[in-house]
């Protein structure tokens, strides 16, 4: 009965974007029509070969959903090194302009690009990684299956529809123009519905778990996917000019506009970056270090000023604007405030490993994680610097923020992703070990350097840069125009791209690495096989 | 008086004192007396139901 209702929606989807591409108004919306045309068309084939056919048994609740998680990490690598190979693009058309072809202009430009990259990195591998690595957790620390059945199947793919229809739009042109919310109004939709179904199924195998305590990393995870469906809508409310196109026009205009764009903005590093990858690190530290939390108190108190602070700190963003005084100093306080619970949680992970240093030396993979809190240590301790006024008054507007950026998100992030991956590849295929650890090693270190030289270049690029826009003569005229910045910039922005370049290389290892770990490395003995799952 | 400066003038005032208080209350939560064995217990999940789910509430260690 089920599939003749999915049938019928599935059709009427089909038909009305059938005629929404007949009528569109903008390319981006054309190609958008279609590929949704051609998803639900699919979909509606896919659905009507299984009707009325013998239903399968009913899944047993013995076993973990993790053909699910499996499909995530698969995404995650992918879209790993499609963002990095993007990124390491758009930092040689940076130094080299030549790279914007002009056959190519207007699709693969540096305007267009660049935010390609920013959601590549951020929402289809960092989402990806939260998504497969949330259901990971939350499975194992509630000890219950997934909850919803299929519905964890339509999160991931929905997702990744919205990460496609995100990333092509980019290239066509249809977007809102609104920093790490650039999709227009019909995908902020799409993204709300699969957003609410992830909070259901995550909700759902809280509420029937099995301890009876929730473990930290649930708490960080609930409320990561909590705040962005709450930073999301409105965010992103805005009114369509018409049906049949991509054109959407705000509904706050001015400084509250800029006001709500940038309390979305922080909190997408807050609680996007920042506490659902805590989520990953409080279950896949311990796990790899095979002891528990240094301290749960702490992980508490970590996780309430986390979310306390957090909220506060957008206005940080907009010193110096038509913003009032008092609310960008409040900004500016709680992000200096937010440095203590920020380093009280990397000390917590650190100390999960006392008693146990030794494996930095053997573990190329607890290395990883232990560098990825470093990361996370130096980043959360340049930001708040950052949004002192005094300091912003130099550091915004160049090439440091992009820096600072790109420490939060390569060190922090990418490493604690990369080590989430390398412990979760071999238990979801049933493998011994990794097909290589020094592999690993070279991944580390290729990573490393490559952040290293990416973050150093930023910061000596962008206070030489702030520091030429304000330098005046005698006369108090200024000595700079803004071109003499930039032929200032060139070598600094070679020195970026090579670390990118290291950055990339280090992506594609890992994927060789997982792939013939999946394809060469010993399987599990039978006996503790999590396919065999035994009579109960 | 306007919604802004009702607003503005509760947020800085008894909201604020009612966030402040939730969070003092978190801190003596966490380090109550007797939490101990509760913290141990919930630190230790990670390392239990690895592979299966349990099978009931009292099956879990």
């Amino acid at each position: 009965m089920l599939n003749y209702i999915k049938l019928i929606a599935l059709g009427l989807i089909t038909l009305f974007a059938m005629i929404a591409a007949s009528y569109a108004r903008d390319l981006a919306y054309q190609v958008h029509a279609i590929i949704i045309m051609a998803v639900s068309a699919g979909l509606f084939l896919w659905t009507l070969r299984n009707t009325d056919e013998p239903v399968p048994a009913a899944v047993l609740e013995t076993s973990y959903m993790d053909g699910v998680i499996r499909y995530g990490v698969i995404a995650t690598a992918f879209w790993g090194v499609v963002g990095f190979l993007a990124g390491t693009f758009i930092a040689f058309q940076l130094a080299f302009p030549v790279l914007n072809f002009e056959w190519a202009q207007g699709y693969m430009n540096f305007g267009r690009l660049r935010p390609l990259h920013t959601s590549a990195v951020i929402f289809a591998f960092g989402g990806n990684a939260l998504i497969a690595t949330s259901f990971y957790v939350v499975q194992r620390t509630s000890a219950a299956r997934l909850w919803g059945g299929n519905l964890g199947w339509f999160v991931f793919w929905g997702y990744n529809l919205f990460i496609v229809l995100a990333a092509t739009g980019y290239l066509l042109g249809g977007t809102q123009s609104k920093e790490y919310a650039e999709p227009e109004w019909y995908v902020d939709l799409w993204l709300t519905i699969v957003w609410l179904a992830y909070l259901a199924v995550f909700l759902g195998t809280i509420i029937k778990r099995k301890e009876p305590h929730i473990y930290v990393a649930n708490w960080f995870f609930l409320s990561f996917i909590v705040t962005v469906a709450m930073l999301h809508v409105f965010n992103n409310l805005s009114i369509p000019v018409s049906i049949f196109g991509s054109k959407s026009v705000q509904v706050f205009a001015g400084v509250q506009d800029a006001m709500v764009q940038w309390w979305y903005g922080h909190n997408a590093v807050g609680f996007f970056l920042t506490a659902g990858f805590l989520g990953m690190m409080y279950y896949f530290v311990p796990k790899q270090a095979e002891r528990p939390v240094f301290s749960y108190k702490l992980s508490i108190i970590h996780f309430w000023a986390l979310i306390f602070l957090y909220i506060w700190a957008g206005p940080h963003h907009l010193h110096y604007t038509a913003l009032p005084d008092w609310a960008s100093t409040l900004g500016m306080v709680f992000s200096i405030v937010l440095w203590m619970p920020s380093w009280g949680g990397m000390i917590n992970g650190l100390m999960t490993l006392s008693g146990a240093w030794d494996k930095l030396r053997t573990d190329p993979v607890i290395r990883m994680m232990v560098i990825s809190l470093g990361f996370y240590g130096m980043s959360t301790f340049e930001g708040p610097m950052m949004s002192i006024r005094a300091v912003n008054s130099l550091s915004h507007y160049t090439d440091w923020t992009i820096g600072h950026v790109h420490s939060g998100a390569l060190g922090w992030n990418g490493m604690i992703t990369f080590g989430a991956l390398y412990f979760l590849v071999p238990k979801l295929w049933n493998r011994q070990r990794l097909y290589s650890l020094s592999m690993v090693s070279w991944h580390f270190w290729l990573a490393t350097i490559g952040i290293i030289l990416y973050a150093a270049s930023m910061w000596v690029t962008g206070i030489m840069e702030g520091l030429m826009w304000r330098e005046v003569d005698a006369n108090g005229f200024l000595v700079n125009s803004f071109a003499d910045t930039v032929s200032a910039k060139f070598p600094m922005y070679v020195v970026r791209a090579l670390g990118g370049v290291m950055y990339a290389a280090g992506g594609l290892i890992m994927c060789y690495n997982l792939w013939m770990t999946v394809k060469r490395s010993p399987a599990k003995e039978a006996a503790v096989s999590s396919t065999a799952v035994p009579a109960e | 008086m306007e919604t802004y400066s009702f607003l503005r003038e509760f947020a800085d005032s008894w909201m604020l004192l009612v966030l402040f208080l939730f969070f003092v209350g978190v801190i003596f939560w966490a380090v109550r007396p007797g939490s101990n064995k509760t913290h141990r217990d919930t630190a230790n999940i990670p390392f239990r139901n690895e592979d299966k789910p349990a099978a009931s509430k009292e099956a879990r260690k």
